[in-house]
């Protein structure tokens, strides 16, 4: 909402500076976003009288101006518009000058005749002929009697080009501040000054406006209240200055006298207003009904619009005329030729406009006010403001009487005044009288403990409603800041200390954070090779996407770390490892919420990188997780992963994460040119298995015994099978079992590998003897030959 | 004899002087003090000596004996010490040489912030909650007091799945699930991810995040909103830091505010990082709308509560300079390393 304040100013006295009125209706809940002091940007231009014209020697169409500029002597300018005559006032910018865009005059010489300065033209200035319809737009702008012809007065001064424009962001629960007079009744209770009110008088030329008009309203629920008047023998023409200045400052387009009183008042009273051509209404009627299947009206700009019968219509006897509260139809506009109209003041259902202008794709001014509820009592001031404004133009007559079709509910919503219960839900100490002051300010009446709300006040229906009012008023700035008090009890959860502990855990490993939409093409699931029939395919889908690469949420967080890990080798960075602690959303049905399974990716690419160092990674973090005892099952049938080259880890018969390296087909899909390795582990996982307990275990008194051996066998057999045999056979004794070599050679048989370990075996409470280590070695030596795997000689 | 003794001493000094090597000093020792030395065999004709004679010369004896042991032992400390120097001047290293850092992760910007936020919020007692990013309608808007086609649903251009699942455009459906399972005395603050459709520039993404807070109990007021929130931007911005409080509204809270902070750039006089406003909006909030208590079954009557909401990317990018919100989801190595 733009605010003149020269039309403010009809409203209330102030005097205060720009920015003092910007800062204070702030802070008393009318945000200025901004404001612009109009002609600002003008600088030393000012009103002269062309004295003579004489043809400039050198030039056929240049012209020397002998200028008055209300000084002893007149300056010499030479222009080359065509457009002015001896005794024309215009705008003169002098030597030194500014002009709109920030065009810097200087006196000179054009073509060896001197010039003093420029006669300016309307965009000279920064005005169209919007602004002043006599004027041309090539040619110098000749001032009207509408404007200040004294001679040498700044020339914003002498065509009205010297308001201020405020600029506020209304918030959508106050309509009524969508308005010069809502405004000014803010800015009146902000500085303490009187609100002016003004009563529209009209007097009317006779007749009755019942023999021209007819008003009738079918859908009550969605129209509270029409009013109609009808002005005859209009006479179309420019409005008078004042009206266009005002429109423009707001940002509204000056049009002619009868669309502008409606915008006028539009914005004076907050209240929308359409004026019809009495011809086009078949039948002389206003009906307000529900389009009928299969209607359409060609709207204002032109375009032809299907209607839909859960839309509400201005209705002549047989056809729609407009859309109500939306816009109106194109040929019962207002032409040059038009004789009687009529005008509508009306109010209509919020909610429902706001679906049909959304329907239509046609948010307008009115259904932009429309949506928000507006007061049914603003139509008749309204449209009695239009008619005073009609008969101060000269613009047409009135017909005598309206029309009210009046059909709302009259809410006298009354509230408690409870100044206590203010205080004290504030936090402050305001006084009864002061509390009343502040109400009172705002049209609030206070009386016997009760407060009587505004009609145009919809927002207010609760006691803290009104401690809003009064704490805005009191200022914000004015309640104490009190420490929170009272005891309160803050510890993390399980969930939010290990996701700590992961994410410390792997930053320690080297890996950085990410952080990745939720939402991505479904594209993903080709290019990281999802079987058509796979259940991660279809998942939860937005309806009303921005486009299709952010279009489904993500069933899996797998492609989301390969387009950053693809960015990344993309941008050429030689190396990258990264991990996200991020959902995945399984679609549970209509009914149900879906899930958000939240899941720990970690992918890398580099050098240094292959599987082992991912799964070192990973292993670590079961580890410090306290996820013991998971082994890594090779998976050979992900599509996404190398076939060879990947592992599910396995807490029994769960599975808790996998991992391993992207297939080729996929790293060529992202357009990565080097391996990359991808794993995952389930967070709810690391919560359920994971043991964060730490018991301390002596340190051992007694030495450990070691022995090396190692074992030839078939080069598919896991190490883990192997591992696994000799930690059974060995038993409680047995301390770790650490892999040293695996050799494939020409010492061991062909499709055979050598695989030896280093094994620690300690008992707590003695010394081992070589017999008891010996012993158990021949146990794991008798145990693997049982699998046919014999020792290496 | 006396003579003889000092004439060894005499030369074993000299020769002392002279040598220059470990082998030299060994040689020495072995040429005077050892079994077969001179001085040994000086001592051997002991027994020729008188009587009167002999406690002198033998204490004499001793005397040089350990005399040249120490000196010998000084010399081949002092050698030693040489070589030891000689040798570590051999292993200079040029200390300048780049280490290669050992590479430890970088934590993203979003959650540096989201822990030092969460850790100011425990300090004050606040626990965190959490609530799903896929929602109920319900949750989202009808509960906080936007009814369906209320003008501002507008304001939040809202993702859905269904007709009444959506993706949440705030974590204020928080409030409405905390209070339902908890009852007061609350004091929470719920974090998370939040989604609306704008595309994506430098100053937008459809997806970001959001800190929402709730304090529910009797007797709360909106002097506790502002001590609590003031509390939070000294701990976050520094203590001179001052917050400023402007009317606006927001459907769940009534009275609703804008709070700005004082500019942590220029402490308020007006500079580019604040467009000359000396204030920085940061966050909303205001107490909490009595029909929403209601909604979740709290007495307004008894109870009352202050709520709020802070942007998280805006808090990011004034913390760390970053002009460009995208950034923070392009998750490039060389940005993140910045961190």
């Amino acid at each position: 909402m733009n605010l003149s304040k020269k039309w403010l100013h009809d409203f209330v006295d102030l005097d205060v500076s720009d920015k003092k009125f910007a800062d204070e209706m702030t802070l008393s809940g009318s945000k200025v976003e901004a404001f612009e002091v109009e002609g600002e940007e003008l600088k030393n231009i000012i009103t002269g009288r062309i004295d003579s014209l004489t043809r400039h020697p050198d030039s056929d169409h240049m012209w020397i101006c002998s200028v008055n500029v209300g000084k002893d002597e007149n300056i010499q300018i030479v222009t080359g518009a065509q457009n002015l005559k001896t005794g024309d006032v215009v705008p003169v910018a002098m030597d030194d000058s500014y002009v709109h865009g920030g065009q810097h005059i200087k006196k000179g010489k054009l073509r060896g005749v001197e010039s003093n300065g420029m006669l300016c033209s309307l965009g000279e200035l920064g005005l169209t002929v919007h602004d002043f319809p006599y004027a041309i737009e090539d040619g110098i702008f000749v001032l009207g009697d509408d404007c200040d012809k004294t001679l040498g007065i700044d020339i914003r001064e002498a065509i009205g080009l010297n308001d201020t424009v405020t600029e506020f962001e209304i918030t959508s629960n106050r309509p009524d501040c969508l308005s010069i007079i809502g405004l000014a009744r803010e800015a009146s209770a902000t500085f303490g000054v009187p609100f002016k009110k003004h009563e529209p008088k009209v007097k009317g030329c006779g007749g009755d406006v019942n023999e021209h008009l007819s008003v009738d309203i079918l859908n009550p629920e969605r129209c509270y209240r029409y009013c109609g008047a009808v002005v005859k023998n209009v006479r179309v023409k420019p409005s008078p200055r004042r009206m266009r200045e005002r429109l423009r400052a707001c940002g509204v387009r000056p049009i002619n006298n009868i669309v502008d009183i409606t915008n006028y008042v539009m914005l004076e009273y907050g209240q929308p207003m359409h004026a019809f051509d009495l011809r086009f209404l078949e039948g002389n009627s206003v009906i307000v009904r529900t389009a009928k299947s299969g209607e359409k009206i060609t709207t204002l700009d032109g375009v032809e619009r299907d209607l839909s019968e859960d839309m509400l219509v201005i209705a002549d006897k047989n056809k729609p005329v407009a859309v109500a509260g939306v816009m109106g139809g194109e040929f019962s506009g207002i032409m040059d030729d038009t004789n009687t109209i009529v005008f509508e003041s009306a109010c209509f259902n919020g909610p429902t406009t706001r679906i049909t202008a959304k329907k239509l794709g046609m948010r307008t001014e009115a259904s932009g006010r429309y949506e928000k509820e507006l007061d049914p009592e603003s139509c008749l001031p309204a449209l009695m403001r239009a008619l005073e404004l009609v008969e101060e133009l000269d613009a047409g007559d009135v017909v005598s009487g309206i029309i009210d079709c009046d059909k709302s509910v009259k809410k006298n919503r009354t509230l408690p005044f409870n100044p206590q219960w203010v205080n004290d839900f504030i936090g402050i100490n305001v006084s009864t009288e002061e509390q009343k002051k502040i109400l009172e300010a705002i049209d609030f009446k206070v009386e016997n403990g009760v407060i009587s709300v505004p009609s145009f006040r919809n927002d207010i229906e609760h006691q803290a409603d009104i401690s809003e009012e009064i704490a805005r008023f009191y200022g914000y700035q004015n309640i104490p800041n009190r420490k929170l008090g009272g005891v309160a009890n803050a510890k993390r959860t399980p969930e939010q200390n290990m996701e700590r502990l992961v994410s410390q855990t792997l930053l320690g490993c080297g890996l950085s954070e990410i952080a990745t939409f939720s939402f991505i093409s479904p594209k993903h699931y080709d290019k990281i090779r999802l079987p058509k029939d796979d259940p991660r395919r279809s998942g939860v889908v937005i309806s009303n996407p921005l486009g299709e690469d952010t279009s489904v949420m993500r069933t899996t967080v797998i492609p989301s770390m390969l387009d950053v890990l693809s960015r990344n080798y993309n941008n050429r960075n030689a190396a990258a490892s990264l991990f996200e602690i991020s959902n995945e959303y399984i679609w549970n049905g209509v009914e149900k919420l879906p899930d958000e399974n939240v899941k720990v990716t970690l992918g890398m690419y580099g050098e240094d990188c292959d599987f082992f160092k991912l799964k070192a990674v990973i292993e670590e973090l079961l580890y410090v997780t306290g996820v013991n005892g998971c082994d890594f099952v090779p998976v050979t049938n992900d599509p996404t992963f190398h076939p060879g080259r990947t592992a599910a880890i396995m807490l029994g018969e769960t599975q808790i994460g996998y991992l391993g390296e992207i297939h080729p087909a996929v790293l060529k899909n992202y357009e990565i040119g080097v391996k990359a390795y991808v794993g995952q582990v389930d967070f709810a996982s690391l919560i359920k298995y994971g043991n964060l307990k730490r018991v301390y275990k002596p340190l051992p008194r007694f030495p450990a015994s070691n022995r090396d051996l190692a074992f030839v066998c078939d080069i598919d057999v896991p190490v883990m099978t192997l591992e696994k045999a000799i930690s059974g056979a060995v038993g409680k004794i047995l301390e770790s079992i650490t892999l040293f070599d695996v050799y494939v050679g020409s010492q061991i048989p062909e499709n055979m590998k050598s695989v030896a370990f280093s094994i620690k075996m300690r008992a707590a409470d003695r010394t081992l003897t070589d017999e008891e280590a010996d012993s158990a070695m021949k146990k794991a030596i008798d145990a693997l030959a049982k699998m046919g795997i014999k020792l290496r000689s | 004899m006396k003579e003889q003794l000092e004439a060894i001493r005499k030369s074993a000094v000299a020769e002392l002087q002279n040598a220059s090597v470990l082998q030299d000093l060994d040689s020495i020792r072995v040429k005077f003090l050892g079994k077969k030395g001179e001085l040994t065999a000086i001592l051997k004709q002991m027994g020729k000596l008188s009587a009167e004679e002999r406690p002198v010369i033998g204490q004499l004896a001793n005397e040089i004996r350990a005399d040249l042991e120490g000196k010998i032992s000084a010399k081949v400390d002092s050698i030693k010490e040489k070589l030891l120097e000689e040798k570590l001047k051999n292993e200079k290293i040029d200390v300048t040489l780049p280490s290669g850092r050992v590479p430890l992760g970088h934590k993203h910007p979003l959650s540096i912030v989201l822990d030092e936020v969460k850790d100011i919020f425990f300090g004050m007692g606040f626990s965190v909650a959490s609530g799903p990013e896929i929602e109920w309608d319900y949750y989202n808007f009808e509960a906080l007091n936007i009814p369906k086609n209320h003008p501002a649903r507008d304001t939040q251009d809202t993702f859905y799945i269904t007709e009444n699942m959506l993706l949440r455009t705030q974590t204020s459906p928080c409030q409405i699930r905390v209070m339902e399972k908890q009852a007061p005395p609350i004091r929470v603050i719920a974090p998370g991810r939040v989604y609306r459709s704008d595309a994506v520039d430098a100053t937008h993404s459809p997806i970001f995040h959001q800190i929402e807070g709730l304090v529910v109990d009797k007797g709360i007021t909106m002097a506790d909103l502002k001590g609590c929130l003031e509390d939070f931007a000294k701990s976050l911005y520094g203590e001179d830091t001052k917050i400023r409080l402007r009317p606006h509204h927001f459907p769940f809270t009534e009275p609703s505010c804008e709070i700005d902070v004082s500019c942590f750039n220029c402490g308020g006089k007006g500079c580019p990082m604040c467009k000359g406003e000396g204030w920085i909006e940061i966050l909303g909030g205001g107490m909490v709308h009595p029909k929403v208590l209601k909604n979740c079954g709290v007495d307004p009557e008894v109870y009352s509560g202050f709520a709020f909401g802070i942007g998280l990317e805006r808090l990011v990018m004034f913390r760390f300079n970053i002009d460009d919100m995208r950034l923070l989801y392009e998750n490039d190595v060389r940005f993140l390393n910045q961190f």
